[in-house]
């Protein structure tokens, strides 16, 4: 009795020095993750160029980027082809996932596979290939690297994300859905705008948010494809970052950062928001059999 | 619904720009400047052996630190109650919702030889270290890039591990150890295999990375193939070779991923 | 019951040069509750969904009303259907899926109002406007995707396996619902199931299909009582079949023995199927039966005992009420009515 106590007090001793033990590592880890972050966003502030010796408070830096017209301009480029490159292939995914969901098993298998090569091949052979791709037809057709190709190469790397994510949401729907609502009057338009395009909208919106980040975020396939003339944001750090040790930057990744967070905060508090009221939804047990 | 027709528009586009561009790849690799077939590429690669076994050496051991590092921080995050998970895994997340241009760049400062982990090692009377420009510069940019990819895959398999099994374990008499032994970590293989392939592939593939760590002194494949393409050594021709090897190498490593995961579906990070 | 409402005319359905259904006839009454039963592959959803208009038939013509609907599509049929996991809209609550045919038909808002809340009224479920579909029980959702069927003033009701997802006891339940339903609201029904006691109890007419053809096409007590071959005798209620001779008209050889029956019309010693239901063989004494045999088995099934009798050609299934000994020796007796002849298929 006593010794089975003890043990048990030992395993929960135990159990306990082991959690706080996993505590400190996970937050060691977060350190490890964030305290980079926090270099940058504090010399941010620094009066002076210098990225380790702190001189003092100061804005001119966040100043200095607004009034960096290369910065502006790249910042430009960079959300039109990310807004132009989600929505079409948001709208061009959307489809053709409805279409693949058709195809028989063997030809539709296939298709994600080549889906998912844009996925888990290296941005670098990505974007070589297209590069040699758009210079050949280039000189071919009379065309040159430039926002065109820029768009296009965003274009095929964020489909594949989006034809991922509506997918498992055609699957999880009544393969009699879309039949049910043309049996109900509605012309096959009707019935994938009424019925199927509301059942799978959380696949789609979701879609769109990671084709959009993709395209934020991509640096190595634009560097690849957009040519001289055109510059992305992502462009503009590295060959800031290249040439010499600029403050904007630290500005720069403060700005995005903090636009992260905001948008990631929102983001969350909504959907667990939702979820709560999905949950409390489906909580209400299902009646009686009247 | 028999609208399978509506798919053709994106069947063709991945053709033109999957699967075409791929195929130039192969055709470039073996044609000469000339224009004619050639394997000339392949056998001036043997100049370069120092260069792959490099890559191949990094990008694996930032892979193993990467997989040391975040199982356990997958596994501890996975077992929290749902408040705290979901606030963990956006906290993985949100670094890297920024661009990694910016995260490399972070490390400059702190890794230069008189920057802030050196002075603050000479505060505390100690030695500084000498790392940018190094390989060690490189890993430490590559762990910190990709080690999320390495957590959130590994976190979302364990996550979805259904409580009965551990208690049906429990009930079976195993204890904490075996029950991890024996059922989470094998349960949790299919996030590690797509974790490792979501890390080695970038880390084996980088050009930014050694660009702005390593100084220039590391040279990496990724680099190898950039110079083919923006350097003064210009020659896709080359860089199509190159790439052609390192998608084989992609595709091997990806192959070999699946090949323990016993065709289950890795699991994706969406 | 009424004039034709549906027929289809030689039917031939073909998938990747699969034959599904075989050039059927098939004649549909106006306000019948008419029955697809058969086995799974046998065509009977293939069917449903060529009136439906899901389907077009390879070869054949469908008609409705007289007129030729092959090339209408289903959403200009007046026909509407219940699918078989119900295929309700789970984004919208149970009035908004009840109103989608009115919104798409542009009635009124106050007319969909009422004719929504008087076809919950229908099925039962009254004041369940708000619900989300998702909160509500299999048997719910069922009537919800009836009413949103019937909402829309449809002539036929296409029912697929509607009642397979629910328990035994639920599905007793909708049976008799169901038909309340369909004399309420006087409208066909063509339902759809691989379950024969469902068939039998709630169809007007029984088709029955295997394989691509329509075998027999009868009211349940016909179907049921007079099978046309094996494979009917078989699939409805539970059948003795044994092969024997048709020595002439009313005169059948068996087991080793002649029988006196009541058909006629087969060639002299033609081989022909014999059905005999369980219920019909009489257990008596040894010495009084026309067939001998010993008990194997005695399975107590509720309302009677369920005996298999073997004898040296045929071990027998029996249903009696009175309980025996298994290894006791029985006779079975049978009369002439109870021998159903059918040509070997």
């Amino acid at each position: 009795m006593i010794r089975k106590q003890a043990e048990s007090i030992a395993s929960s001793i135990a159990r306990r020095v082991s959690g706080a033990f996993g505590n400190v590592y996970t937050g060691l880890i977060f350190f490890f993750l964030y305290a980079p972050i926090a270099v940058l966003i504090i010399f941010s502030f620094n009066a002076s160029k210098s990225r380790t010796i702190w001189a003092g408070f100061t804005l001119d830096w966040y100043i200095k980027l607004f009034q960096d017209s290369g910065i502006m301009d790249a910042f430009g480029t960079t959300i039109l082809v990310s807004v132009l490159a989600a929505a079409i292939s948001t709208v061009a995914g959307t489809v053709a996932a409805v279409g693949l969901q058709n195809l028989r098993r063997r030809p539709r298998s296939i298709l994600m596979a080549v889906n998912n090569i844009p996925i888990t091949n290296a941005d670098i052979i990505t974007g070589v290939s297209l590069m040699l791709l758009f210079v050949s037809a280039g000189k071919l057709m009379g065309f040159t690297l430039g926002f065109g190709t820029l768009l296009m190469a965003h274009i095929t790397f964020d489909l594949p994300y989006v034809i991922l994510s509506v997918t498992p949401k055609l699957r999880q729907l009544d393969k009699h859905t879309f039949e049910a609502a043309q049996d109900l009057g509605a012309t096959p338009f009707q019935a994938f705008r009424k019925v199927i395009l509301p059942e799978i909208r959380p696949g789609v919106v979701n879609g769109l948010i990671i084709a959009f980040t993709m395209s934020i975020d991509d640096f190595v396939i634009s560097y690849f494809t957009a040519g001289s003339r055109v510059e992305t944001l992502a462009m503009a750090i590295y060959s800031m970052t290249r040439k010499r040790i600029n403050p904007e930057i630290n500005a720069l990744s403060t700005i995005l950062f903090v636009s992260v967070l905001t948008l990631l905060i929102i983001v969350n508090v909504r959907q667990a928001r939702q979820e709560r009221l999905a949950e409390a939804a489906m909580l209400k047990p299902p009646e009686e059999e009247v | 619904m028999k609208a399978r027709y509506i798919s053709v528009p994106y069947v063709i586009w991945m053709a033109l720009f999957v699967i075409a561009p791929l195929i130039l790849v192969v055709i470039f690799a073996f044609t000469s400047e000339a224009g004619g077939f050639t394997l000339e590429h392949f056998a001036r690669m043997s100049r370069y052996v120092g260069i792959f076994a490099n890559s191949l050496f990094l990008a694996l051991v930032a892979t193993a630190i990467c997989f040391a590092a975040g199982y356990p921080v997958a596994y501890i995050l996975a077992r929290k109650e749902s408040v705290f998970r979901r606030v963990g895994m956006l906290l993985i997340m949100l670094p890297m919702w920024m661009n990694f241009l910016l995260r490399t760049y972070a490390w400059m400062s702190l890794l230069e030889d008189n920057g802030l982990i050196n002075r603050f090692l000479t505060f505390l009377g100690l030695p500084g270290i000498s790392v940018i420009n190094t390989d060690g510069a490189v890993v430490i940019g590559m762990v910190y890039n990709f080690l999320p990819f390495m957590i959130l895959p590994i976190f979302s398999v364990i996550e979805k591990i259904d409580r009965r099994t551990i208690e049906a374990a429990q009930d079976l008499g195993a204890n904490s150890l075996v029950v991890f032994r024996r059922i989470i970590f094998p349960l949790s293989l299919p996030g590690v295999l797509s974790g490792i392939t979501m890390v080695f592939v970038p880390s084996v593939s980088t050009f930014v990375i050694s660009r702005l760590l390593g100084g220039g002194k590391t040279l990496l494949l990724g680099d190898l193939i950039e110079m083919q393409f923006f350097g003064n050594a210009y020659n896709p021709y080359l860089g199509s070779a190159i790439s052609l090897v390192m998608m084989v190498i992609v595709m091997v490593s990806i192959a070999i991923m699946n090949r323990f995961g016993e065709g289950e579906e890795g699991a994706m990070l969406l | 019951m009424s004039k034709e409402l549906i027929r289809l005319e030689n039917c031939v359905m073909e998938f990747d040069g699969e034959i599904v259904l075989n050039s059927i006839n098939l004649s549909i009454k106006d306000k019948e509750f008419l029955t697809l039963l058969g086995p799974s592959g046998c065509g009977k959803t293939t069917t449903l969904r060529i009136i439906g208009g899901f389907e077009r038939p390879t070869r054949g013509d469908v008609w409705f009303d007289d007129v030729r609907i092959n090339d209408v599509p289903p959403h200009k049929r007046r026909v509407n259907t219940v699918f078989q996991r119900y295929a309700l809209f789970t984004h919208m609550n149970v009035f908004e899926n009840v109103a989608f045919g009115l919104r798409i038909s542009r009635t009124p808002e106050a007319e969909i109002r009422r004719r929504v809340a008087q076809m919950l009224e229908l099925v039962n479920l009254p004041g369940y406007e708000k619900r989300q579909v998702n909160s509500l029980s299999g048997g719910q959702q069922q009537r919800v995707a009836i009413a949103r069927a019937i909402v829309n003033n449809p002539h036929v009701l296409l029912l697929d396996e509607p009642l397979g997802a629910l328990d035994l006891k639920l599905r007793k339940e909708m049976q008799t619902e169901l038909k309340r339903i369909q004399q309420q609201v006087g409208i066909t029904f063509v339902y759809v199931t691989h379950d024969q006691e469902e068939a039998l109890t709630m169809s007007d007419t029984v088709v029955v299909m295997n394989q691509g053809n329509i075998l027999q096409v009868g009211t349940p007590v016909d179907i049921y009582n007079e099978p046309q071959n094996a494979f009917v005798a078989s699939f409805i209620g539970e059948s003795n079949i044994i092969g024997g001779i048709m020595n002439k008209d009313r005169l059948v050889t068996f087991s080793h023995q002649q029988f006196d029956c009541v058909d006629s019309g087969f060639a002299p010693d033609e081989p022909v199927d014999v059905v005999i239901r369980p219920e019909d063989l009489q257990v008596v004494a040894p010495e009084e039966g026309q067939i001998r045999g010993i008990i194997r088995s005695v399975v107590f099934k509720g309302v009677h005992y369920e005996m298999m009798v073997e004898n040296s050609s045929f071990t027998w299934m029996v249903h009696s009420t009175y309980q025996r000994q298994v290894g006791q020796a029985v006779g079975l007796r049978l009369t002439p009515d109870d021998i159903h002849i059918m040509h070997k298929s």
